[in-house]
């Protein structure tokens, strides 16, 4: 197996592994950049710049837009890789891309790479697929 | 599974169809993709949620297709917006939001969308059959249209919901296949006394049990009156998409895909079987209040959008009283209903007893409230699910009679009766 590229383009960024999905509608400010659902293990953080690493979608098709939304305003992670597909995420960052030209990857990580994904690792997204890199 | 896309599909992407077909065609085809979908089907209808709005994207995205000369191809109903048009002065939006709002709007209505501004296009004349496959965005109108019509439809939410209408293409996928539409979790209702199992208040209570426990699965409900009321329906449904994921469920006896517990499940085993007996169901109803003392500053209901019939149940309730000074009260609904249930009679005597009524779109997604420090009370799950985070109030859940009691009164007051308490 290998990783899937639904939305294919290169991006490198410091991984950012969450713990729970996150619905980006209410879970994330699009004007900062920060995870902002307070019953969310990594609310407070942020995901400006980094690999964004969930296992799955959650929440309001509205995600779609506010992922477009931090796109757009640059606050957005420069990549996303997921466990399992995810409408929602896709859309949100094909329509950026149509929009304004700003590709920001959305991969569904093999499993044995998806285990190996931890916060604070470099990760580079490839044509191919996820390298890590330390 | 790779995507085989028609001699037809393949010239709408190509820009045989305008530049607004293109991008929309080509959309579908990468969420096509992403699903494993074999092709693409076609859609008898649309409805769009992408005009509520979210930041300049979503604006960006509209403008952009209607610019392109996009028009729908499918009849299309619009979802509600940022604003009332109708009763502008509720809204206390900046002048930003409302500029914004307005251009959102506007862009939906030049492609060709019908300006319905309906979180229920359900409760329209026209609305689809059994089997029939459609495109809805909205999370209540997806598990109604899906649950309570049979018709077919996945959880399209923003930007695939105007890439369907204007090209009447989408995936073939999901809740559009038999294979993800059998039950996988049955509820069954266990000792239910009378009073509470005839109750409109069980509905939304159940529907957020049901979503905590289900969370994307489709549920089977067993003991459901056969008889179970549309608008009874609506609420679970509504309550079910808010707190789990919920797009279908099958109320047996009652709903047209579960004439059987075993159509219900496809003929297959129940992965698991959760008993709801008044205990359970008071649980939940305590998970939907997060302040039962204090004072009262509004009561809002119709989430989803009340319908011909609640109107009559709130003229009946409300004859003879007249809200509280100091309270708000709300009821949101559409247009279409409000001109009919006016032309009953049933909206005169809920503004003369201090009623207010909001269309085109819903007090817990645009400022309208005007006093957030009080409890305000709902008798919708959904809504208070939602609005302790999106508006930062307390909420008091009770059924309709409560919240006309507390208006009235002016301090929150439930029939504990009928909870057994």
């Amino acid at each position: 197996m290998a990783d899937r590229m639904l939305l294919a383009g290169a991006a490198t960024g410091t991984a950012l592994v969450l713990d729970e999905p996150l619905s980006m509608w209410g879970g994330l400010d699009p004007e900062t950049g920060e995870i902002i659902d307070r019953r969310h293990p990594q609310s407070g953080v942020l995901a400006t710049g980094r690999v964004l690493v969930m296992p799955s979608g959650r929440g309001s098709s509205s995600s779609s837009s506010v992922l477009a939304e931090a796109i757009r305003l640059g606050t957005a992670p420069v990549a996303v890789v997921l466990a399992e597909p995810d409408d929602i995420v896709l859309l949100g960052a094909l329509v950026a891309e149509e929009l304004y030209g700003i590709t920001c990857p959305v991969v569904v990580a093999e499993p044995s790479t998806y285990s190996r994904l931890h916060t604070g690792l470099q990760v580079s997204i490839t044509l191919t697929g996820i390298e890590i890199r330390s | 599974m790779t995507l085989v896309l028609t001699k037809r599909d393949r010239a709408m992407a190509s820009g045989a169809h305008g530049d607004a077909a293109a991008t929309a065609m080509r959309i579908l085809t990468r969420i096509a993709e992403a699903d494993g979908a074999a092709r693409l089907i076609d859609v008898t209808s649309a409805h769009i949620d992408s005009c509520l709005y979210h930041g300049e994207a979503g604006l960006d995205f509209a403008e952009r297709l209607a610019d392109a000369g996009g028009r729908v191809v499918v009849p299309t109903t619009l979802n509600v917006a940022s604003l009332d048009l109708l009763h502008p002065h509720l809204v206390h939006a900046d002048e930003r939001l409302v500029d914004r709002g307005r251009r959102l709007m506007a862009a939906y209505v030049a492609m060709g969308g019908t300006p319905t501004w309906t979180c229920a296009p359900y409760q329209s004349a026209h609305r689809p059959g059994l089997g029939e496959h459609v495109a809805w965005a909205e999370s209540n109108a997806i598990v109604f249209a899906n649950s309570v019509l049979g018709a077919r439809t996945n959880r399209y939410g923003d930007f695939i919901d105007i890439c369907a209408a204007l090209t009447g293409r989408v995936p073939e996928s999901g809740l559009h296949l038999d294979e993800h539409r059998r039950a996988r979790v049955v509820f069954r209702l266990v000792a239910i006394p009378e009073s509470l199992a005839t109750a409109e208040v069980l509905y939304p209570v159940l529907g957020h049990l049901i979503g905590r426990a289900a969370g994307t699965r489709v549920p089977a409900i067993v003991g459901l009156a056969p008889d179970a009321p549309e608008d009874g329906l609506k609420a679970l449904g509504a309550a079910a998409a808010s707190s789990g994921g919920v797009a279908m469920f099958h109320a047996v006896g009652r709903t047209p895909e579960a004439p059987t517990l075993q159509a219900a499940l496809g003929g297959r085993a129940a992965e698991r079987t959760i008993d709801v007996d008044l205990g359970v169901l008071r649980a939940a109803r305590d998970e939907l209040t997060t302040d039962a003392d204090g004072p009262l500053s509004a009561v809002s209901v119709g989430t989803p959008h009340f319908s011909v019939a609640e109107f009559r149940t709130l003229a009946a309730l409300i004859e003879g009283h007249t809200v509280a000074p100091g309270i708000e009260f709300y009821v949101n609904t559409s247009r279409e209903v409000l001109a009919e249930a006016a032309a009953e009679g049933t909206v005169h005597p809920l503004r003369a007893a201090g009623i207010e009524v909001v269309t085109d779109t819903c007090t817990y997604i645009t400022p309208i409230l005007r006093h957030t420090t009080g409890v305000v009370m709902t008798n919708s799950g959904k809504w208070a699910w939602y609005a302790p985070s999106n508006l930062g109030v307390a909420v008091a859940f009770g059924s309709l009679e409560d919240c006309v009691l507390s208006a009235t009164t002016g301090r929150i007051t439930r029939d504990e009766a009928v909870w057994g308490g």
